[in-house]
């Protein structure tokens, strides 16, 4: 097989590009420093703040597998991020790691409970998942915001802090973080069958509900899973600020999630999915966002530029692009162009 | 015969080709007006891909399409609708949230200065419906008639574009009987007023029954032209196989074997139903068993399999599995019992089209085993290989993504999948429709062997005569009941057919 | 019915009025549904605010306050018909509105800024319509990326927000057309005209009627000869257009252009459209649908506040009431597959 028509190459190559554009415009990009045992660098920044969007990103990997999409991730990680900040804000010790933990496992298991309302509303009652999620994207900031209060709650703790600022080591802890759960993901993937058996869901739900496969456990798991990764998320960031902020948490993170996915090389369409391209994609985005912070654009107008990265990418997969350059290497088909939107789907899908 | 008649279609020397494959290599075809002519062929012939070009689906390569005398290129289906060509396909290509009269002027409605005249749109509709002897009101949605209906509709809507040639891609595979006379009353009414059709089925009966012409294709080229008078079934067939026959007919009647009902039956089922969709209905399979279930579609044959198997919840009725009561509600619990069930919709319900044949042969025995603990690699591919060699998947190639194989190749495909996880009661829906009759022989075969080995099987057909061949004793369903059994040493065609018409209605033949 | 069964087809022609209604119009329900919430809502808060609450003047302002969801609900009723989904409004909304604030500041006259934001609109529209047709990106995507590069332009036109001081901007908003204690603005009969041309549109032309057969069946639409491609950009480029259009009413209702505008209206717009009984599976619904929808949503606003509840119960009971259309609707859909 050719290097070029590995899944990951295109992503990879689209990473390194970024990466050398940086370095050239930049030199001081790629230095890395040691001080008191911890990393420093631009690099070390882009593993360390890509942590809430990876979790995130790897959580939608899976639900998109299955066919499906969790459009509550942002609200899930406000309510995760109220929910900690709240209880460490109301104890009497926000200060001692005691506390930080109860309020972690908390939050996390509060945001087990909302993913599983997700799977519920999509595996049992068997509506659209960009409809059922729909309802929590709306519903959950307006939850995030009562348990708040309808404040900003802010808090002073030095072991919260340290999960999105600290070092383990000598690197970053929320980048741990990050590894830990890919590293757990992957392993998963590779040492059970749930990776075919998702996949296997995502193509054909009837089929593999028939071939005795259970479909709904495996649905209602991934979106427990995408849950608790959100609310993992929501921690780290509420860490990174030191507050909880029920509007600016997460805010569009569901739709960064799902271009690193896309990036990736996993098909919205569901079924195939590449935990390792959804972690290429990530740090294709968060490289971008870095790149484009140096370039002293105001963050608000980045956007615009992932816009044009979202039309590039998926007009490059786009079958039409496809087609049309197969036909400049060289197969002759005539009309071949004018005619593939004529054509089945299942022909152009390849 | 109208041979004389000038053709209305007149294609010629058509090629077409697709990344690595010749799909069509130039073959020829003709279609007379007041003809109906029926296009035959295995699955990957080149029929729906004559089809296509003739309709502007696909672009042709090479040859030239001569529609009333004129050449012609259709870039699009609308241009091929203006030129007189209406299709209507297997799938019902209307609009189910649409009324019947929408559909059948969508896009010709009536109007006045822009706007739709809906009063003019529904007379209209329905002045084209009557002509087709239908007796429906234009304003209730599509989506309220059965599938014959819709289908007569789609018909109707070809009326409308005053179609020269009308094109019938599978009309018939899920009418029932009396649906499919009420289609081919349409079918010569529309060739006696001039209107060529051409006609594609799997049907052998049906084909014979309705069709003036045969043109046979074989792997993209043109077999020949023949009048229906002059080509016996067994001529067409071998012209569409290309070899003989015999591997079909020397199948040893399985039928003859005796079956030893003395024990406990693998499977009892007493009273077993679903309101609304089958009345109580009893089977019992027993070791090394073929029981048929014979009926016509929408009979219950479906129905009772997929409540015996879990796939639909039953509200009535006992099961038992070697003796033993059994409570089935999920297909899962039925696998547990070492019950297997191949449905009828390959594609919807069967492969896994994006994985490959490997992984689509041990998903069975996966889910059996739970997603903790994983197959072995070397494990899989001893599976993958034995039955892929087992039973003739071709190409033999484990790491082919399924949806790439054919119609044949994929039911072998999950074929083997279901015989891997070593099940005692196989049951197959419609194993061999819409696949080449290689492969059918293939599979007729492996079901025989392996009952004589201890298996047994629930075989549905909707060829009487496999049912026949296959199976010992004989389920007859009839409008989603049981009426009766039947064993199959005693019976032939014109009997089960008798019965399957009659019985109970107290005007037996 | 004609007792002269001339068909050889056994009719099966409904019995009963009610019969043949619910064959004709099973559709309808949902939309029948929504009108039933608005009207219990209205009296129950009527009763429980002891008659304060149907009053001309709350009434007037619930369209009023509604005028550019109204629109934006009526663009994207076009594309969830097509059983597409456009997220890119709420942006779009943003954008136009702050680059008509900009151009008018920079004494660019009102017509041409008028001009400039609806073609803005329609253009991001035109984008996301071509993605999805000719290059068969997902709804979902393409209109994603119309979301960010609409709000990425909106900040680069520019960072804060910009008064709008023209009068014929103004106009639209202040001037009060008033019958008793009614009355109604330029903005609210714009926002009223909309849902009228594009009930003319969907129902009464075969571009309408084109727009329901794709989200019925795209491929049935494409093989009974439609032209489905063009039929379907043009959703997009009318959901883009009414952007635009909310975008000139929201900055005449606000009196200025901010970037930050429309944040998560699209989301309001989806859920007016779909209480409002169109089926995200596209094909069945309708655009009075949405308006109902709109002000369901618009009603429940003006309680909350009445109440002097907290507004993160807007986006609480917003998200239930979805729910519980989408379960009902799910119940329907069932139902009618049953049937078959």
């Amino acid at each position: 097989m050719r290097i070029w028509r590995h899944r990951l190459f295109w992503p990879s190559a689209a990473l390194v590009v970024l990466v050398a554009v940086n370095a050239i415009a930049r030199p001081q990009f790629l230095r890395i420093t040691l001080q008191d045992g911890e990393l420093y660098g631009a690099l070390i920044d882009i593993l360390r703040n890509s942590a809430p969007l990876m979790l995130v990103a790897l959580g939608m990997t899976i639900v998109i597998a299955t066919r499906g999409i969790d459009l509550s991730v942002g609200a899930v990680m406000a309510v995760s991020g109220a929910v900690a900040l709240t209880i460490i804000d109301g104890s009497g010790d926000p200060g001692a790691t005691g506390t930080v933990l109860v309020a972690v496992v908390v939050a996390l298991l509060v945001s087990l409970v909302l993913g599983a309302w997700n799977g519920f509303l999509v595996s049992a009652l068997g509506i659209q998942p960009i409809v059922a999620t729909l309802v929590l994207m709306l519903a959950g900031r307006g939850v995030a915001l009562l348990i708040t209060g309808g404040f900003i709650t802010t808090v002073n703790s030095a072991p919260l802090a340290y999960i999105a600022s600290g070092y383990l080591t000598v690197l970053p802890f929320a980048f741990i973080i990050s590894v830990v759960v890919i590293t757990a993901l992957g392993l998963v993937e590779r040492r059970t069958a749930l990776g075919v058996l998702t996949e296997a869901v995502g193509i054909n739900p009837e089929a593999s509900r028939l071939a005795g496969v259970r479909s709904r456990g495996i649905i209602w798991g991934a979106y427990m899973v995408s849950g608790v990764l959100a609310g993992l998320a929501g921690i780290i960031y509420a860490s990174n600020i030191k507050a909880a902020d029920a509007n600016a948490a997460g805010f569009l993170i569901e739709l960064y999630a799902i271009l690193a996915v896309v990036l990736g090389g996993t098909s919205l369409a569901g079924g195939k999915f590449s935990i390792a391209g959804t972690v290429i994609g990530v740090l294709i985005i968060q490289t971008l966002d870095s790149t484009i912070l140096f370039l002293g654009v105001p963050s608000a107008q980045s956007p615009v530029f992932f816009a044009f990265v979202v039309v590039a990418v998926v007009i490059a997969q786009s079958p039409r692009t496809r087609n049309a350059l197969r036909a400049l290497g060289g197969a002759r088909r005539p009309r071949a162009a004018a005619s593939v939107q004529d054509r089945p789907k299942v022909e152009v899908a390849s | 015969m109208r041979a004389d008649t000038p053709p209305i279609v007149e294609m010629r020397g058509i090629t077409i080709r697709f990344p690595g494959v010749l799909a069509l290599d130039g073959v020829d075809f003709l279609l007379r007006p007041g003809e109906v002519h029926a296009l035959m062929g295995e699955n990957g012939a080149g029929k729906s891909t004559l089809i296509k070009a003739l309709t502007g689906v696909y672009a042709v390569d090479d040859g030239t399409i001569t529609v009333a005398g004129e050449r012609r290129t259709f870039a699009t289906t609308a241009d091929a609708q203006a030129a007189g060509i209406s299709t209507v396909y297997q799938e019902v290509n209307l609009c189910p949230n649409l009324t019947v009269g929408e559909n059948v002027m969508l896009g010709h409605e009536p109007r006045r200065g822009r706007t739709i005249d809906w009063r003019a749109t529904h007379t209209e509709a329905e002045r084209h419906l009557r002509s087709l002897g239908l007796e429906l009101d234009p304003r209730t949605l599509l989506s309220t008639h059965s599938i014959a209906i819709q289908q007569l509709v789609a018909i109707s809507r070809a009326m409308v574009l005053e179609a020269k040639v009308l094109i019938l891609d599978e009309p018939t595979s899920s009418l029932d009987r009396d649906e499919v006379e009420q289609l081919f009353g349409v079918i010569r009414d529309l060739r006696d007023s001039g209107v060529a059709i051409l006609f594609v089925s799997h049907f052998l009966d049906q084909v014979y029954e309705i069709s003036d012409r045969i043109t046979v294709l074989r792997n993209g080229a043109l077999v020949g032209e023949y009048p229906v008078a002059d080509l016996p079934r067994d001529a067409l067939v071998t012209k569409m196989i290309g070899r003989e026959l015999d591997d079909l007919e020397a199948l040893s009647r399985s039928a003859h074997r005796v079956i030893d009902r003395t024990g406990e039956p693998v499977l009892r089922a007493e009273g077993v139903g679903r309101r609304g969709v089958l009345e109580p209905a009893d089977l019992e399979v027993y070791a090394g068993e073929v029981v048929g279930l014979a009926g016509l579609l929408g009979s219950g044959r479906t129905e009772l399999v997929r409540l015996l198997y879990g796939a639909d919840r039953p509200d009535h009725g006992r099961v038992a599995v070697h003796g033993r009561p059994a409570r089935i509600t999920s297909p899962r619990h039925a696998i547990d019992r070492r019950i297997s069930f191949s449905s009828e919709d390959r594609r919807g319900e069967g492969i896994v089209a994006d994985l490959t044949v490997a992984e689509n042969i041990v998903l069975g025995i996966q889910a059996r085993k739970g997603w903790m603990r994983k197959i072995r690699k070397s494990e899989q591919d001893a599976v993958v290989a034995e039955y892929i060699e087992a039973l003739g998947v071709r190409p033999a190639d484990p790491q082919l993504i399924v949806g790439n194989l054919s119609g044949g190749n994929q039911q072998k495909v999950l074929l083997a999948r279901w015989l891997a996880t070593a099940p005692e009661l196989l049951v197959l829906d419609e194993p061999t429709r819409g696949i080449d009759v290689g492969a059918k022989a293939d599979i007729q075969h492996k079901v025989s062997e392996l009952s004589a080995q201890g298996l047994s099987v629930i075989f549905i057909s909707s060829e009487l005569e496999e049912v026949l061949r296959l199976a010992q004793r004989i389920a007859v369903l009839r409008d989603r009941k049981k009426i009766g059994e039947l064993d199959s040493g005693d019976v032939d065609l014109d009997g089960l057919i008798d019965y399957l018409a009659n019985e109970g209605k107290g005007s037996a033949a | 019915m004609s007792a002269a069964m001339t068909g050889t087809v056994a009719a099966e022609r409904p019995t009963s009025t009610f019969q043949t209604f619910l064959s004709r119009r099973a559709g309808m329900m949902p939309t029948f549904a929504a009108l039933i919430i608005l009207v219990l809502l209205f009296v129950g808060a009527e009763a429980f605010l002891r008659g304060d609450f149907i009053t001309p003047g709350n009434i007037s302002a619930l369209l009023l306050d509604n005028a550019y969801l109204v629109i934006l609900a009526v663009g994207m009723t076009f594309v969830i018909l097509t059983a597409g989904i456009d997220l890119s409004v709420g942006s779009v909304m943003a954008f136009t509105g702050i680059l008509g604030a900009q151009l008018l500041a920079r004494g660019v006259p009102a017509w041409l800024a008028i001009v400039t934001m609806l073609a803005g609109g329609a253009v991001i529209g035109l984008l996301i319509g071509t993605l999805v047709q000719y290059f068969s990106v997902q709804p979902f995507i393409a209109s994603l990326a119309g979301l960010f590069l609409a709000r990425g332009l909106a900040y680069v036109v520019s960072l804060s927000s910009i008064k709008v001081e023209n009068t014929g901007v103004l106009w639209l908003q202040t001037n009060r057309i008033r019958v008793g204690d009614w009355y109604i603005t330029p903005t609210g009969l714009i926002a009223l005209l909309t849902v009228a041309v594009a009930a003319f549109v969907l129902h009464l032309t075969r571009f309408g009627r084109t727009i329901y057969a794709i989200g019925g069946n795209e491929q049935s639409a494409r093989l009974m000869g439609l032209d489905v491609g063009r039929t379907k950009v043009a959703a997009y480029v009318i959901s883009g257009f009414c952007g635009g259009l909310s975008g000139l009413v929201l900055t005449a209702y606000s009196g200025a252009g901010y970037p930050r505008n429309g944040i998560g209206t699209e989301l309001d717009a989806i859920a007016a459209v779909v209480i409002g009984g169109t089926l995200l599976t596209g094909g069945r619904g309708y655009v009075l649908g949405s308006l109902v929808g709109v002000f369901v949503y618009g009603t429940i606003k003006t309680i909350i506040s009445f109440m002097g509840a907290e507004q993160s119960w807007m986006q609480i009971i917003i998200g239930a009431l979805l729910l519980l259309f989408i379960v009902v609707q799910r119940a329907i859909v069932a139902r009618s597959e049953q049937r078959r």
